[in-house]
């Protein structure tokens, strides 16, 4: 078990959070318009990257509010946390989809 | 000096037996193969025995970055069972189960492979209405299952806690005879002599670090010990299969998470069976040598660690003593994790990818060791013919597109 860092309440034990997956997956602008193919990567795909991940956390067992949090998920390491009013430096490069290289 | 026969220098270990002789060589990699497959485990040996046995292709690589059937096939719980609710599932999952009745002959190696029986706990009234419901699924699917009373499940397995003063009584139990355990570690090392002896390379400490493509193919296998020409390629990477999709530029639904298991101290014989109660996640049966092993669950973040965290394998261990009162004085001996892929709907993703000669498979979460030889029958036929399997063409990629899903979360859920 580890220390996790509640941006409000500060370090406490694992077991009091809640883990809500990768962070910053937009909601479809126009959900009725976007295609099955678009859907289902809104619903179904989710980054799952070995090393830094943006993921969102919830203090479930205490404040109830959610964060954010940098964390590596090769050595678990927590890089850093982040209210959701709060800047997040790292957020937007590290939850850029990845381009489809794919044919 | 004469040190006399008393004082004579001694080898450490001289009266022990012989280091039995290699099962497989480590070759150096060749410059090209028509089929490279990428995870040494029991799925990428699998695919590699069958490619040769059924199809005559043994130009084969299987390409591994540790060592030989040392992520998850060494890690697993080895529950061996096909009493899925899907007629998609309990085909490839029976299927499997009749390859391991007769894989120790088909790989001349001994497997211990031991059909003693799996239950699986329920302790809700809707546990129960969803258990009685896959028993008869199962039977309309030729798949032997019957529904137990508390009483019978006794009589199976006397050590159950079956009173009705704990905190999840035991309702009743799904019964599997002809499910059991293996021991994995001789499934792999069989696996990897036949096909050694077929002639194809396992050559291991070898990563792959990227894939050189033209077009809408994959030429070739970047690796730590240079690029290798591939006909064919089929991902067997298990956990790590988006670490491998994602140099390929292909999006795969799945995600990473540690699962624990432990070992008990060696104890006389006192467990029959496999018992499985999801609600309280726990899985255990007595290895051969005498360990009760037990798996968790997953630990709730995706984590490529190889580790967990220990509160999990503690409540684990709560609700294990609460259902075998017996087990309270027997001591932990080690816990590990290996790192399983989950899919939404609980069942495996395999067949095709964007790319004309990359076959995926992945997806196989808490429950891949049973499915061993299944896959790697089906997979080496997806290969051979560039068509999926009968057995495997319900578990496509596009099925999260389509909506076809295989929703196993009710048989499958936690405990695999």
């Amino acid at each position: 078990m580890q220390l996790i860092e509640c941006p409000w309440c500060g370090p406490r034990e694992e077991v009091e959070f809640h883990y809500g997956g990768q962070a910053h997956v937009p909601y479809p602008d126009a959900p009725a318009e976007v295609s099955d193919e678009e859907w289902a990567h809104y619903v179904f795909f989710r980054d799952n990257t070995k090393g830094r991940f943006a993921e969102r956390w919830c203090h479930s067992a205490g404040c109830r509010r959610w964060f954010n949090a940098i964390r590596d998920t090769a050595t678990y390491r927590f890089e850093s946390v982040h209210r959701l009013d709060a800047p997040q430096p790292h957020a937007t490069e590290l939850a850029r989809s990845r381009r489809s290289t794919a044919p | 000096m004469n040190p006399g026969p008393s004082h004579a220098p001694r080898t450490p270990g001289a009266d022990l037996p012989e280091h039995p002789d290699f099962l497989w060589r480590d070759p150096e990699p060749k410059r090209s193969y028509d089929v490279v497959i990428v995870g040494g485990g029991g799925h990428g040996l699998a695919t590699a025995h069958y490619l040769a046995k059924n199809h005559g292709i043994t130009n084969v690589a299987v390409l591994e970055k540790g060592w030989l059937g040392g992520g998850n096939m060494a890690r697993n719980t080895t529950i061996i069972r096909s009493n899925y609710l899907w007629d998609e599932s309990s085909a490839i999952y029976e299927q499997s189960l009749k390859l391991w009745e007769g894989l120790e002959e088909d790989l001349g190696y001994p497997i211990l492979f031991s059909q003693r029986g799996v239950l699986n706990l329920a302790h809700t009234l809707q546990d129960v209405r969803d258990s009685v419901r896959r028993v008869e699924a199962n039977k309309l699917n030729g798949v032997d299952a019957e529904w137990l009373e508390p009483d019978e499940v006794r009589k199976v397995c006397p050590i159950v806690n079956t009173s009705t003063d704990i905190r999840y009584p035991v309702l009743g139990a799904t019964y599997q005879p002809r499910a059991g355990i293996a021991k994995h570690d001789y499934v792999a090392w069989g696996f990897a002599r036949r096909a050694h002896e077929a002639g194809i390379d396992l050559i291991q400490d070898c990563e792959v670090t990227g894939f050189a493509t033209d077009g809408n193919r994959v030429t070739g296998v970047q690796t730590t010990r240079g690029t290798i020409a591939a006909g064919t390629v089929a991902l067997c990477a298990a956990g790590h299969t988006s670490v491998l999709t994602d140099m390929l530029g292909i999006r795969v639904p799945v995600q990473s998470h540690p699962l624990q298991a432990l070992v008990s101290e060696l104890l006389e014989p006192v467990h029959p069976t496999v018992v499985m109660s999801n609600a309280v996640h726990v899985y255990v049966s007595q290895a051969h040598k005498g360990e009760l092993v037990m798996g968790a669950g997953v630990d709730s973040y995706n984590g490529y660690g190889q580790r967990g965290a220990f509160h999990v394998i503690e409540r684990q261990m709560a609700a294990a003593v609460e259902l075998f009162p017996v087990f309270a004085r027997a001591h932990l001996l080690r816990t590990w994790a290996g790192i399983v892929d989950t899919s939404p709907d609980a069942s495996p993703i395999v067949g095709r990818t964007p790319y004309d000669n990359v076959y995926l498979n992945c997806g196989w979460g808490t429950g891949g060791f049973k499915a061993t030889p299944g896959v790697g029958w089906a997979l080496a036929h997806t290969i051979a013919h560039g068509e999926p399997h009968a057995n495997v063409a319900p578990f496509t990629l596009d099925r999260f597109v389509t909506g076809a899903l295989v929703d196993e979360h009710g048989a499958a859920a936690v405990a695999h």
